[in-house]
This record gives structure tokens, C-alpha cells and sequence, in this order.
């Protein structure tokens, strides 16, 4: 590309966060002034506005003019308006961001397949960890402008190439402490300092050799514990810690065990969170091939 | 709803079981000030104003007894007729309705000129990537300050040299020139509250400027179109300078003829037409204005934009 290319030429569609609607044009208006730049005849912008029309559900809806439109309509016709192109390269700022909750978990799975049935590249930004988690093929994870990690969502979940990706991603902020590895005989162990429970490191995939004395940050996520029994998998370490407090959302929560002077936080399942009193003794139990190391210095995975 | 706030009301009242009268909103010194100069500036109009409009419709025998506050005895639309048909403006004798076309036929040119101009710059230089955009604002602002008079005689040899000296097209282009500066600013003023995201669609969509002009922000433009049309309308009819300079002897202007008819008369002056072709001239603005405020139109932009 061309420095001066202008972006008509680029082959891009955008879809803006404030959906940028022309407000004296009705919706047919608003889908055939994107195609305004292809010299296209007619016939072939009729078949593609009823065709983007059709897919996304605003047939009912085409002769009206944006301010009679819902929120959910209005982002529907801003990707309209983006779709008729036939772009190879489509770009979403932030689309559901003003839109209620509800509609935004409707809109995300529409895009969602609306993605998977044109089959073409769309860079989507967004600063809600759920849609990129639910939408993307690949993420990149950006930090004041600078990539912190790119990769597939099963990557940037499991394996966060540094603390900030591993902070940013879940829903339930992981529980992240900062102690020393020893190696004694062929295990790598480490201890959790506020309650002396020593964590069996040996099934962790490093990336760098370990050594005794080096400081770490370990990371925990909350989801991974399991409550009084393994659930499956090794237990590589146990807390048994009095209950500060629990949330519940229905069909899950997450209980906050007391630390000493800080607080754990545990996935609890929908079974399990009635029994849960404050103050009672809670054994949470950590899976050995979970854990997520950092170097206490660079805040880069190990 | 009038229930609950009767009860509110009545809440509100007793607190501590003391009724508390509402307060009475009293004249006082300050507005009396107020109202008596607003009287009085309504009156340095209106005063005048109505001796114009009885004395229109007053006989010449009426007049002469000198009573200008005093109404018609007899209402006649005489002086009016006479003014619009037979009244002597220099040699010829047609009334002030020769004038009228001929200011119609300025003010159309004028209009669509200097609306064209203004609003293509004020949208150029508000939503584009002009070069020199500053500057070239700050010296259209500076040019609004200078006197039309310090460069008329300079004008009539240009517009002589373009061969539109004494036509309408010569008013009509400088019309256009001098309202260029004001109307070029109110425009862009107006598109630069535009939503950025509007336009960068649009050029996104479709890249050409006289495309995203016309099809997106011109008719977006309605209100300000409407504030612009009252301004030109009135300042284009009410002008004398220009049409008495650029019109030359075949294209001048209603107020132009007015002029002519009121001081070249001879012997017995008859007020009740003067009085009447003024009011004559004076009407189209204000039919513009009671026609136009109509039409003031809000929420332009309502529903391009989430909120």
C-alpha cells in the first residue's frame, strides 16, 4: 500500500463506535452511499443491499431514517453499510460498546457469525474481555499502544506471555503472589508466603531453567481450584483457609478466603456454594499443570 | 400526577405544622427600569412606524390638515396603488413595481451565489484537510472589516472590465463577494459541529468531496441554510449602496427607485404615497421573516449519533 493511497481505495470497511449514520438518509440511503465509491450498476447495488439487508435482519426497516431506529437496529445498519462493500478486510471500533448488556451478548453472537459465514478478515477492537474471548480466531492484547501478546484465545488464556495478559484476561482477576523457587532433589517447590502452603511446581512447563532463589510471581486462577476434593488432575497444593466473604451470580460464585493479610479468591461450583459460611474452614486444592509463573523483574512468563 | 404534586404542594407547606405562604413575586425598582426603557425603545419604532402605515392610507385632503397621529377618516389604498403603478421614479412613471422585479431578479443571483460559495468554503475548510485553512480564515475575517465605500470605485472598474457593469449579475457578484467573509464563517462554524465520525464514513464510502457535499452534508444543513437565507434575503432587498453603484441606470434596485420617487418630486408632495411605496419595500423581508421562522427545524443530526 501506497502512503498516499486514500482510504476508499484500501479495500476497508469500518464499522464506527458511534455507528456514524447519515442522518438525512434512510437506511436503503445509508447501505447504497457505501457502495458509492465502486462503480457498481444498479442491478448490483440493489442485490447487495437486500442481500445485507437480509442477513442482518432490517428488510422492515429500510426506508427509515436513522433517528427512527433502535440501538441495536442502528448497529446493524452500520455493518450493513460495511458489509455491501465485499471488502477483504472489514474494521469494528468497539461496535457493541453502547449498546445493554443483553443486546450486546445478541449482537456478539450474530457478528460471530457473520463472521464465520463471509469468511474474511475482520480486525475488531474492543475493550471487553468477553467479546474478544468469544469472538476472536486470534487476539492481540495491547498495552498503552504496545503489543503484549498475540494468539488464540485458548493461548492467551492458558499461557499469558506476561502479567499484564494474565491480570487482563478472566473474568475473576487471577490471584497472583510473589515468592522464591527452590529446587530440592527433582521437584521445583515454592511457598506461599502469608500462609506458609507449599505449591508443587514440578509439572510446570518452563520456559527458562529454574533455579533456587529465584523470585517469581505466581499466578492462580480462580476457576482452576477445586473445592474439599482434587478434581481431577494432581493437587500440587492446598489451602485450607477460613471464608472472608463469597459472591454468588446464580449459577456459580467465587469465594475470598483470608490470607493472612491478603485475600484469595476461588471459584466455587453451583453445588458447592450453599455450604459456604463465613468464617468456616474451606479447603481449595490447586491442580499441578495450572500454574502461571512470572519473572518478578521483567513480569514476563518463565 | 396533579394529585401527587397538590399533595406535595400541601406537604411542603406545612412543615412544622406552620403553613407557609408562598411567596408573592413583586415589581420592583430595577424592572420597572427595565420595562420603562424597553417602552421606550418599542415606541422610537413603533411611533414612526404607525405614523407610515395611517398616513398610507390617508386622502391627500386629510393630510394637508397636518394631523399626522390622527387615523384615516377615509380608508383608501390610493396612495398605495399609486405608489406600485403610477408614481414618477426620474423619467419614467411605473411605480415602485418596476423596481420590485428588478430586486427579485438580484436577489435570486445574490442568493444562490454567495450561499454557494460560502457554504462550499465554510465545508471545505471545516471538514477537510485544507492547507493554510488558518490563515486563509483569519484573512476572511479581516476582510469583513473593511468599508464597502474604500473599495467601490475600484469594484465598478472591475466589474466594468468584466462587461456586467449595470447588470443585475454585477450586483449580484458583489453580493456574493462581500457576504463571502460572514457567511463563510457561519458555515463552517456550523459544519465543524458535524460528528467526525460522519464524515470519516464518508470518505471512507465513498472519498468525493463534492459527492459527500451534496448527498451527506448539504442536507444536513438545513437550519443553518434557514438562518443564512433570513440574513442575504434581508441584507441583499434592503440594500441601496450597491445597487445605486453597480446598477447603472437598467438594473436598479426597489429601494434604489424608492429613492428616486421620494426626492424627485416636484411640487405638492404626496405623503401617502411615499408612505406607501416605503411600506411596499419594506414588506418582502418581512414576509420572509414570519415565512421562514416556520421552519426552523431542530435535532438535525438526531439518530446519526448513540445519545
Amino acid at each position: 500500500m501506497s502512503p498516499i493511497s486514500i482510504p476508499r481505495d484500501r479495500g476497508l470497511a469500518m464499522v464506527f463506535q458511534s455507528y456514524a449514520l447519515y442522518p438525512t438518509k434512510t437506511v436503503r440511503g445509508n447501505l447504497k452511499f457505501g457502495l458509492s465509491a465502486q462503480r457498481l450498476d444498479r442491478g448490483e447495488i440493489e442485490r447487495r443491499v437486500a442481500w445485507a439487508a437480509q442477513l442482518l435482519r432490517i428488510e422492515p426497516l429500510l426506508d427509515r431514517r436513522p433517528a427512527q431506529l433502535s440501538g441495536g437496529q442502528r448497529q446493524r445498519v452500520a455493518i450493513g453499510r460495511a458489509l455491501v462493500k465485499n471488502v477483504d478486510v472489514f474494521l469494528f471500533d468497539e461496535p457493541l460498546s453502547n449498546l445493554d448488556a443483553k443486546l450486546r451478548t445478541e449482537m456478539r453472537l450474530e457478528i460471530k457469525k457473520l463472521h464465520h459465514d463471509l469468511k474474511k478478515t475482520v480486525v475488531y477492537v474492543t475493550h471487553d474481555q468477553v467479546e474478544a474471548m468469544t469472538m476472536a480466531t486470534r487476539i492481540a492484547v495491547m498495552d498503552g499502544g504496545v503489543i503484549q501478546q498475540i494468539g488464540t484465545p485458548d493461548e492467551i488464556y492458558e499461557r499469558p506471555a506476561n502479567l499484564f495478559v494474565a491480570r487482563f484476561v478472566g473474568s475473576q482477576p487471577m490471584n497472583v503472589f510473589e515468592t522464591t523457587i527452590d529446587l530440592t532433589g527433582n521437584r521445583v517447590v515454592a511457598t506461599h508466603r502469608s500462609t506458609g502452603v507449599e505449591m508443587d511446581l514440578s509439572d510446570y512447563s518452563f520456559i527458562r531453567q529454574p533455579a533456587t532463589g529465584m523470585k517469581v510471581l505466581v499466578g492462580l486462577r480462580p476457576e482452576h481450584f477445586s473445592i474439599g476434593r482434587p478434581n481431577g488432575g494432581k493437587p500440587a497444593a492446598i489451602f485450607d483457609l477460613p471464608l472472608r466473604y463469597s459472591e454468588k451470580t446464580g449459577s456459580d460464585g467465587t469465594a475470598f478466603l483470608a490470607a493472612a493479610d491478603e485475600l484469595l479468591a476461588v471459584h466455587v461450583d453451583h453445588s458447592q456454594i450453599g455450604a459456604l459460611r463465613d468464617g468456616a474452614s474451606v479447603r481449595a486444592i490447586f491442580p499441578a499443570d495450572r500454574f502461571n509463573l512470572f519473572d518478578a523483574e521483567t513480569r514476563s512468563r518463565i | 400526577m396533579n394529585a401527587v404534586s397538590a399533595y406535595e404542594t400541601s406537604a411542603a407547606a406545612r412543615i412544622g405544622g406552620r403553613v407557609y405562604p408562598r411567596r408573592r413575586r413583586r415589581i420592583k425598582g430595577a424592572s420597572i427600569a427595565v420595562l420603562v426603557f424597553l417602552a421606550m425603545c418599542a415606541a422610537f419604532i413603533s411611533i414612526p412606524l404607525y405614523v407610515v402605515i395611517v398616513t398610507s392610507f390617508k386622502t391627500m385632503d386629510q393630510i394637508a390638515l397636518g394631523e399626522v397621529f390622527s387615523l384615516p377618516t377615509t380608508w383608501t389604498f390610493e396612495g398605495w396603488w399609486k405608489a406600485w403603478a403610477e408614481v414618477c421614479s426620474g423619467m419614467t412613471c411605473e411605480g415602485v413595481r418596476h423596481g420590485f422585479f428588478i430586486s427579485l431578479a438580484i436577489l435570486f443571483p445574490s442568493l444562490f451565489l454567495s450561499i454557494a460559495l460560502a457554504s462550499v468554503t465554510g465545508y471545505a475548510l471545516a471538514l477537510w484537510n485544507v492547507r493554510w485553512a488558518g490563515p486563509f480564515l483569519f484573512v476572511l475575517f479581516m476582510c469583513a472589516f473593511v468599508p464597502f465605500q474604500i473599495i467601490m470605485i475600484p469594484l465598478v472598474a472591475l466589474t466594468a472590465s468584466l462587461g456586467i457593469y449595470g447588470t443585475i449579475w454585477a450586483i449580484a457578484v458583489i453580493h456574493a463577494v462581500l457576504a463571502m467573509p460572514l457567511l463563510t464563517l457561519i458555515f463552517r462554524n456550523f459544519y465543524k459541529d458535524v460528528p467526525p465520525e460522519i464524515i470519516n464514513a464518508a470518505i471512507m464510502d465513498s472519498g468525493s468531496f463534492w459527492r459527500i457535499f451534496a448527498e451527506i452534508i448539504l442536507p444536513m444543513s438545513g437550519n443553518i441554510m434557514i438562518v443564512v437565507l433570513i440574513l442575504m434575503i434581508t441584507s441583499v432587498w434592503n440594500d441601496f449602496l450597491i445597487g445605486l453603484t453597480f446598477g447603472g441606470m437598467g438594473a436598479q434596485p426597489m429601494t434604489v427607485i424608492l429613492a428616486n420617487t421620494v426626492i424627485t418630486e416636484r411640487g405638492e408632495v404626496h405623503y401617502n404615497v411615499d408612505m406607501a411605496a416605503a411600506l411596499l419595500t419594506a414588506i418582502p423581508p418581512l414576509v420572509v421573516y414570519f415565512g421562514l421562522g416556520k421552519f426552523f427545524v431542530q435535532g438535525i443530526t438526531a439518530g446519526a449519533i448513540k445519545g
